[in-house]
């Protein structure tokens, strides 16, 4: 466990040394929440509620939908494509640990970072210049905390699992690509799923997205009831371990028939 | 003494793909492709005792690295058995690993944007190894590859030769009893080379670690194995020691005079006759080479007999160089 641990701590060293990127993605973030919470002031316009939610409660969500992504977002998908391609994945496989583990860890240690230094000063910034609703009830914060782990670990998987598609694809820039906007809008991050026609909410209902965005960001605004809420964490939950098999049938395949590309 | 790598029968066979020609040939490939099927090792076997330091050598794409690569266990062979320190490397992967360090020199198994020591600090946990194993060890490492002024610096500020060391280092810090050196000296200068050299000489005469080591620097080989195996196309054409290596393909001596007065290529045939001698002049440097088998009373004969006859300036007697041989093999062949 210890050298989980490690990793996590180097992990931020590394964002460390390059605070460009993180001075960059607070500003990249902001106007992103800017320009949604005007693009639904402009939608709600006159009106109170749409779908049951207020003007406050939705910036409250994009907001927070935003925060929220900056823990559970990572890129390691990308990174293992660039490991597998430039033939890394060797000295990744003469070390004691389990790959995936540690790819896991690295964008924990990522996600840790970001919540701390980016997300709560985000936060609180972003909250001076828009209105935005903050939960007294501390089960509210105690929900969200178990749900936006759990996004985590969903999002890293699905990344996980793109990753490892990179063994047998050779180059899945586009696959990435693409995993990245459904990803987006299918969680929730920028449509509300209750905003969805019904057809496509029942579609998604049986799909892994909406655990990645929608779920934290709905309870966070007091959008689910405390019954909704648990429901939508215990599905969470039963998401991450159904993930878990297609990662380590992949994983086997992909090892037997592992090349190492450049010598 | 026990085996620190058995490999028997070993085979690993590549699917090539090759592309057809033209629009048309390109459309055919989106749906099925030509494969070739490749052995890029075939059916080798051989064994390398504890504390045994073996020089793996060939010419390029012969298969060193996929071999390497499957005794480290991140390939699964076709067929065949690989047994590294009493295990199944790729079965056992996470326990076996630990029993071993690798330096591939052409890629770098350090975090490139943290500093070295923080590298350090990591596998130091990812192997498991105690504050007082690692103090006592690594001082004498860092020590003797002089990496102590490196250690704050990060990977991505340190040149090549200071990089190597690091790594060499990096890849000690459990202090395995079985080294993998792919390539460690490629691009190195001649003092990194020798320090590396000296460092691996030293580690292997305390701790008895076992190291197989790839490399095209011949010199290398020369100064640090006394086994080598040479692969050529997937197959072990030859496994023994380098002295005999140097015997059996060393083609005669080569004996270059330079001379006082002036001589023809006749005159030394002439004094010469009586014994099997080639004689070659260099025009240009009036550089005369005589080339005769690798017997020493021939030579001292033939040596004999020049001087007397003649005034000699400078006289260099000179072997067939390792890479001259190696050369020739992979030129001819080994028949």
């Amino acid at each position: 466990m210890d050298k989980y641990i490690e990793m996590i701590r180097i992990r931020f060293l590394m964002m460390l040394a390059y605070r460009t990127n993180y001075y960059t993605g607070i500003l990249i973030y902001s106007i992103n929440i800017g320009a949604y919470y005007f693009l639904w002031s402009a939608i709600y316009g006159e009106k109170d509620a749409i779908e049951g939610m207020s003007v406050i409660q939705m910036s409250t969500y994009v907001a927070v939908a935003w925060m929220a992504r900056a823990f559970y977002f990572n890129n390691i998908d990308r990174e293992m494509a660039a490991e597998i391609k430039e033939g890394k994945v060797a000295v990744e496989l003469i070390r004691p640990y389990n790959y995936l583990g540690m790819k896991t860890m690295q964008g924990l240690g990522e996600g840790i970072f970001r919540l701390f230094f980016f997300s709560v000063p985000g936060m609180v910034i972003v909250s001076f210049i828009f209105p935005l609703q903050f939960s007294a009830d501390w089960t509210t914060w105690i929900f969200f905390a178990v749900s936006i782990v759990l996004s985590f670990f969903i999002n890293t998987q699905i990344n996980l699992l793109t990753g490892i598609t990179t063994f047998f694809l050779f180059n899945n820039t586009g696959l990435i690509r693409a995993k990245r906007v459904v990803i987006d809008l299918f969680s929730g991050l920028l449509i509300p799923i209750s905003f969805f026609p019904l057809w496509a909410q029942d579609v998604l209902k049986y799909l892994p997205f909406q655990g990645i965005s929608y779920v934290p960001s709905m309870i966070f605004t007091n959008s689910f009831s405390n019954n909704e809420a648990i429901q939508a964490i215990i599905m969470q939950g039963i998401w991450v371990l159904i993930l878990i098999i297609p990662i380590q049938v992949l994983w086997i395949i992909a090892k037997k028939q592992l090349i190492i590309q450049g010598g | 003494m026990t085996d620190a790598i058995t490999v028997r029968n070993l085979k690993k066979e590549f699917k090539a793909y090759s592309s057809r020609s033209g629009l048309k040939g390109a459309f055919r490939d989106l749906l099925t492709r030509n494969y070739k099927i490749v052995p890029a090792v075939n059916n080798i076997s051989f064994q390398v005792k504890q504390g045994e330091m073996v020089g793996y050598i060939g010419e390029n794409g012969a298969g060193k690295s996929t071999t390497i690569k499957m005794l480290t266990g991140i390939l699964t062979p076709t067929s065949g058995e690989v047994i590294v320190n009493g295990m199944n490397p790729h079965k056992d992967r996470e326990k076996f690993v630990r029993t071993i360090g690798v330096v591939f020199g052409q890629r770098s198994q350090l975090w490139w944007d943290i500093a070295v020591q923080e590298s350090f600090r990591l596998l130091k946990k990812v192997y498991k190894v105690t504050d007082e194993q690692y103090d006592s060890h690594m001082s004498h490492v860092i020590k003797t590859l002089d990496i102590e002024p490196l250690l704050d610096k990060p990977v991505r500020k340190l040149s090549l030769g200071q990089r190597m060391r690091c790594e060499l280092a990096a890849a000690l810090i459990h202090n395995p009893p079985l080294l993998f050196l792919d390539e460690p000296t490629i691009g190195l200068d001649v003092l990194v080379k020798l320090k590396i050299r000296e460092f691996l000489k030293e580690i292997n005469d305390k701790y008895n670690t076992t190291i197989l080591l790839t490399t095209h620097d011949l010199s290398d080989i020369e100064a640090l194995c006394e086994r080598v195996v040479m692969l050529d196309e997937g197959k072990i054409i030859y496994d023994g020691a380098l002295k005999s290596l140097k015997e059996k393909w060393g083609e005669g001596k080569e004996i270059e005079f330079q001379f006082l007065e002036d001589v023809t290529l006749n005159d030394l045939n002439r004094i010469t006759a009586s014994s099997e001698v080639k004689w070659e002049k260099d025009e240009k440097k009036a550089i005369f080479t005589a080339f005769a088998e690798d017997n020493d009373e021939l030579i001292s004969l033939l040596i004999a007999k020049v001087v007397a006859d003649l005034k000699v300036k400078d006289i260099d007697i000179k072997e067939t160089s390792t890479e001259e041989i190696i050369r020739n093999i992979y030129d001819r062949g080994i028949s």
